[in-house]
């Protein structure tokens, strides 16, 4: 590792002051990515803003019908809190496949989609779910905030503070790990809220993505009976040793079925 | 540099850290504790679990100011005097180690597991252990340490 | 007095330590002044080295020195010998390149050693080595063995990239067999690349001492001696007598730290260089690249069946991956650990083989963890699984019907090794009873009502452990002898320290060895010190691998204990004024043949102390050495069965039972005998479904460097084992046992693949067996149907 400049500021403002003063600042969640890259020397900030110490971005609350999930709450948090068991048992169940017990003690829902992995979870879940995403500066739905691999809409400096998930009627996530790394080789997140269907992908592409004739068919009949081929584009899915994208597309399909099936019960 | 002070095993321990220190080199270079080990570079081993503020962490994969003002348990802290803690007993009763380099890690590890599921099936275990990897044991007698402490109750 | 605990499930001695953080690994100590080592490695497979401008890393905060290779040159340090030397099919030797362990000229393999850093601290050392500018002229590289032979040559003492082109079996005798067959099994098959990955990553601290000249070096080794003799002979000259090397609590083995490495020979040679402490710890993406890999075999094989399904022949052509050196043991592994176990379990009166090992551009292979073994399980278990599918006949009764009988032993293969006993029946019916063998076709039916395919898989395996005798081998070119050394030393007060030249890494020796010596010498167990790892506690010995510890160092136990026993009977004698022929010793007591006067082993030991009422031709002490090399190799056999069930929409394979039965000969401790096959049985499975060493075909960068791609058996990949036992006694060595470590990995594989295979309803698949893999045969097997 580099060596870089730490700081732990306890509020909100003084976390945007301590990043602005900074010559080559990085805001740091959890850690469990950013520590990993920071090992193995890929990246060399003059300084560490840890968001460890802003207890205004802890927390699960509800809110005009949606759940606000704080940045920094942790995966394990989000796993085991009653209401979210109570209002979207799949986002539970998502936060609980993140990672290993260890990772989700640290990881946070802020870091996860400001990192935007493309084989993470909660990009997959944020999209299913229809979520915007709250920063200090604004509010951005989730479909506009994954803009690319590793890339959002976040702007230099602009801090993720929270996550609000509208409650669906229905919804399960259905992730098909990588066997070495346990990151999702496919992951889907499916949704119906009223008369709309959300199917959200992650691993599969360069990031997460909704598949719309999946969602089409499923807007119809949400069954799993009803989901066919995925729509994706096999050439602009990945392919690697672990996984060809024939193999990845045709999980697409598999992966939703399943969360259907677990989303009716 | 800055000073970190974490309550390690109980003991408060201040030093001098860089930035870039992480926990497990706090805990391994700074204070001697050894028995926290580092297996791999990638946060997946889970050689290096150790309890910060009473939930199971990868000790590599946390800066030792992030751990400022917290209470660490070690390995080393387990056990009370000579007295083996009861995960630790069951480990030895049933064979759960052999080189013995991932055990601490396993153990710390699987003490949190029963702190959040006193009696968790064979799958619970097996799925808890993700985070820790073992090459000799084959995890037979891993589980089977875990099953037993949670059927003697107290080993959380 | 004695626990009578040979045979008893005697909880490890060794665990307190480890279970409280107390186990004291090489990377644990700390040198007052020591000096942290990082290595500058290769990132091309193969390329010249035209030079290296070390100006800005030197003059980087806290670094001490850089060497490079001409540095160790200078001072006449030499290249990593290989051990064994195979003579080739033309009676040449084979083909053994200098491997330096800071490379000289050009570097061979992503990894390669081009520099090491010195300096103050780890991260000042880290940052020094990004300052080395080193300029390469890249050329082509290979890491496929099949294509070796016609790729860029490596190394110019070895033309075609060939190391040796070697043959065992009698090439008109085995033509004449497939002439006579009624049916021919044909198979072609890959043995998959496998990275040993010990938790415990390589590591070393050297220490120079210039007031004696001499060397401390603690290595996480498995044979401590075997890397003095090393060093000392063919690297560095340094002599044994000046080099003292630890081995302290080693963090598993698997093979790997069996061999002499560029990294700890450079700590040792640059301690005496700078004047300082060097210590260097490898982490795991540095394991990953530079510790001997294992396996990486492709293979041909024929097997040549009568009407009524005997084996008539085996003709087997293998190329075997070395990597881009000759590791120390590298040469054998595919040669005598492979071609001699050929036979397997059965009477093939005629097995050929021809192995061509080749040099790649990819970290060097080595023992690992079965060695050769595995490799030769793996293509028997699959081709016999083949042929039965091919005629239509059960699997189990294809074995059973060309099984070596019980009362053909001792049994003389047509590949050199001569078996001195067995049953292999008994492994198979026990382990088919298990299994319920019977019910397999309701549970298959089961499964297929729950949407999944359900298969079984065999395999009955034979092992060579203990690997001896010493002539033998060194007949076959083995450079050193493979006994073992014991030293039994009894103190005053009674108890007894063994020192053992058999290295303990996770077997429990400190256990298993304890009970042995408690219950020959009739002390108490807390009695008994076991003592390993250090060449200046310890005579001179051979160390741990290839599943030798109890058979050739518990026999040299033996051995020492009975000498002990023979010198009480003389000081016995002489203080119970009886002859010493009329001494008979049991469970701790010498006692006058007929009476009741005994002396026990501990007023014996004081005496031999405090001789005063002595004999007057006994030596005072009671402190004896015994070597022990033994007169075979011992033969554990057995027969894993598991069952699978595959989810044919994903491809995803759950192993739903496994159980092994395995005859190890007498057990001395049957619950480290039971881990021991767990963790083989694990290693195993890891090979058959998850790992694969991968390396990019165009580029020759290793792609599977980390566990994020590198894919290792956790827990929930693995269900419980079941494991049973059966016995037929060594019948060569004292203590009748055979071996233990590597039956698991080496039975494991063709188990595995035999149940997958079934499953789909297909001939073969290579290894290992993804879900994409499965997948992709399961819906090719869906639309045949």
């Amino acid at each position: 590792m580099y060596n870089f400049g730490y700081h732990r500021p306890n509020s909100l403002a003084d976390a945007v002051t301590e990043l602005q003063r900074a010559e080559d600042g990085q805001l740091m969640a959890g850690g469990q990515t950013l520590i990993p890259t920071l090992k193995q020397r890929l990246a060399q900030p003059s300084d560490i803003v840890d968001l460890g110490q802003v207890d205004e971005l802890r927390g699960i609350r509800e809110e005009d019908g949606a759940l606000v999930v704080g940045a920094m709450t942790t995966h394990a948090e989000v796993a085991a809190s009653d209401l979210v068991k109570s209002r979207i048992p799949a986002l539970s169940s998502l936060a609980d496949g993140i990672g290993d017990p260890q990772v989700r003690h640290r990881g946070t829902i802020g870091g996860s989609i400001a990192n935007n992995d493309p084989a993470a979870d909660y990009p997959a879940g944020c999209v299913g779910l229809g979520a915007t995403i709250h920063t200090n500066q604004r509010q951005i739905p989730a479909d506009d905030f994954f803009v690319g691999l590793f890339e959002t809409a976040l702007d230099e400096g602009e801090i993720v503070t929270a996550v609000s998930f509208p409650v669906p009627d229905k919804a399960a996530y259905a992730k098909f790990p990588n066997p070495a790394s346990r990151y999702a080789i496919v992951g889907v997140m499916v949704a119906q809220a009223g008369s709309t269907v959300r199917v959200a992908v992650t691993g599969a592409g360069p990031g997460v993505f909704r598949d719309h004739a999946i969602e089409g068919s499923l807007a119809g009949n949400f069954s799993a009976d009803a989901v066919g081929a995925s729509s994706a584009d096999e050439g602009s899915l990945n392919s690697d040793m672990h996984a060809s994208s024939a193999y990845r597309k045709h999980l697409i399909s598999v992966m939703t079925k399943r969360a259907v099936s677990a989303a009716n019960g | 540099m800055p000073t970190v002070t974490i309550t390690v095993n109980g003991q408060q321990e201040s030093r001098e850290v860089e930035g870039r220190t992480l926990l497990v080199q706090f805990l391994r270079e700074h204070l001697n504790l050894t028995g926290t080990h580092v297996g791999c570079d990638t946060s997946q081993c889970g050689a290096c679990v150790v309890h910060v503020n009473g939930q199971s962490v990868k000790a590599c994969t946390m800066l030792a100011l992030q751990a400022d003002g917290s209470e660490v348990t070690t390995i080393e802290g387990l056990a009370s005097g000579s007295e083996l803690h009861p995960m630790q007993a069951a480990f030895r009763e049933h064979h759960g180690l052999q080189c013995g380099f991932c055990t601490p890690g396993m153990v710390m590890s699987a003490v949190d597991l029963l702190q959040k599921n006193a009696s968790p099936s064979e799958k619970e275990i097996r799925e808890w252990l993700e985070g820790n990897i073992c090459r000799c044991t084959g995890y037979h007698n891993i589980v089977n340490a875990i099953q037993d402490a949670a059927q003697q109750g107290s080993a959380a | 007095m004695p626990d009578g605990s040979v045979g008893q499930a005697v909880k490890r001695r060794e665990d307190q330590r480890f279970l409280t953080g107390k186990g004291r690994y090489v990377d644990d100590l700390h040198r007052a002044g020591e000096l942290a080592a990082v290595f500058v490695r290769s990132p091309h497979a193969h390329a010249k080295v035209r030079g290296v401008n070390m100006t800005a890393a030197k003059a980087a905060p806290g670094v001490v020195a850089i060497f490079v290779g001409s540095d160790m040159e200078q001072d006449g340090i030499g290249s990593l010998p290989c051990g064994w030397t195979v003579t080739d099919r033309h009676g040449e030797p084979h083909k053994s390149p200098p491997h330096f362990p800071l490379i000289r000229d050009s570097v061979r393999y992503v990894g390669d050693h081009v520099a090491v850093i010195l300096a103050e601290t780890l991260e000042q050392a880290r940052d020094a080595a990004e300052l080395v500018e080193v300029d390469y002229e890249e050329l082509p590289a290979n890491v496929l063995p099949a294509k070796a032979m016609s790729a860029q040559l490596l190394h110019e003492e070895a033309p075609s990239n060939l190391c040796y082109d070697w043959v065992l079996g009698d090439e008109a005798a085995i033509n004449e067999a497939f002439a006579t067959a009624h049916h021919v099994t044909k198979l072609d098959l890959v043995n998959n690349r496998l990275i040993p990955n010990a938790m415990e990553p390589r590591a070393a601290i050297a220490d120079y001492d210039s007031g004696t000249d001499s060397y401390t070096l603690w290595s996480t080794s498995q044979n401590p001696h075997v890397l003095r003799l090393i060093l000392s002979a063919f690297v560095t000259g340094i002599p044994e007598t000046k080099l003292r090397i630890i081995a302290p609590d080693v963090g598993g083995g698997f093979g790997s730290k069996i061999y002499c490495y560029a990294e700890e020979t450079v700590c040792l040679w640059a301690s005496k260089r700078v004047g300082r402490p060097v210590r260097w710890t490898a982490d795991r993406s540095e394991a990953f690249l530079a510790d001997a890999h294992g396996r990486d075999h492709v293979t041909h094989a024929e097997l040549a069946l009568s009407e009524t399904g005997e084996f008539l022949g085996l003709r087997v052509d293998t190329t075997a991956n070395m990597g881009a050196y000759l590791s120390n043991f590298a040469s054998c592994v595919p040669t005598y650990l492979y071609a001699t176990l050929l036979a397997g379990q059965y009477r093939t009166p005629v097995v050929y083989c021809n192995v061509r090992a080749v040099f790649t551009n990819t970290a060097p292979v080595d023992a690992y963890r079965g060695a050769g073994r595995p490799e030769a399980t793996y293509l028997l278990e699959r081709i016999v699984e083949v042929a039965a599918r091919e005629t239509g006949m059960d699997p189990a009764e294809l074995r059973r019907k060309n099984f070596i009988q019980p009362d053909q032993f001792p049994y003389q293969t047509p590949v050199a090794l001569t078996y001195d006993i067995g049953d292999y029946e008994a492994s198979l019916d026990e382990a088919m009873k298990m299994i319920d063998y019977a019910g397999f076709t309701s549970r298959k039916a089961d499964a297929k009502s729950r949407g999944k395919l359900r298969g079984i898989g065999f395999s009955a395996y034979i092992e060579a452990c203990g690997i001896a005798p010493s002539s033998v081998v060194g007949s076959l070119g083995a450079g050193v002898g493979l006994w073992e050394s014991a030293q039994v030393r009894f103190n005053a007060t009674g108890s007894v320290s063994v020192l053992t030249g058999s290295h303990a890494h996770g077997q429990g020796h400190e256990t298993t060895f304890a009970q042995l010596v408690s219950d020959t010498l009739g002390v108490p167990l807390e009695s008994v010190e076991i003592v390993h790892g250090d060449t200046a506690q310890i005579p001179m010995a051979m160390g741990t691998y290839g599943s030798r510890s109890l058979a050739v160092g518990g026999s040299a136990i033996v051995r020492a204990c009975g000498k002990v026993i023979d010198k009480g009977k003389k000081i016995a004698a002489h203080l119970l004024e009886a002859s010493v022929e009329d001494i008979e010793f049991a469970d701790g007591n010498f006692t006058v043949a007929g009476t009741d006067k005994s002396k026990s082993m501990a007023e014996i030991a004081f005496t031999a102390y405090v001789p005063h009422n002595y004999p007057e031709d006994v030596e005072p002490g009671l402190d004896e050495t015994a070597f022990y090399d033994p007169l075979n190799f011992t033969y554990p056999a057995g027969c894993h069965i598991c069952e699978v069930e595959i989810d044919p929409e994903t491809g995803v394979t759950e192993i739903v039972d496994w159980v092994a039965v395995d005859d190890f000969g007498k057990i001395i401790n049957p619950m480290i005998v039971e881990g021991q096959v767990h963790g083989g049985i694990a290693q195993g499975v890891g090979q058959a479904m998850l790992e694969h060493g991968v390396y990019d075909s165009d580029s020759g960068q290793l792609l599977t460097g980390s566990y994020m791609d590198y894919c290792m058996p956790r827990a929930d990949d693995l269900p419980s084992f079941r494991v049973g036992m059966t016995e037929t006694a060594c019948t060569h060595n004292p203590l009748g046992v055979k071996g233990c470590g590597e039956a698991g990995a080496i039975a494991a594989p063709p188990a595995l693949i035999n149940a997958v295979t079934d499953a789909l309803g297909v001939m073969h698949m290579e290894m290992p067996a993804t879900p994409e893999k499965v997948w992709r045969l399961a819906q090719q097997a869906a639309a045949a149907e």
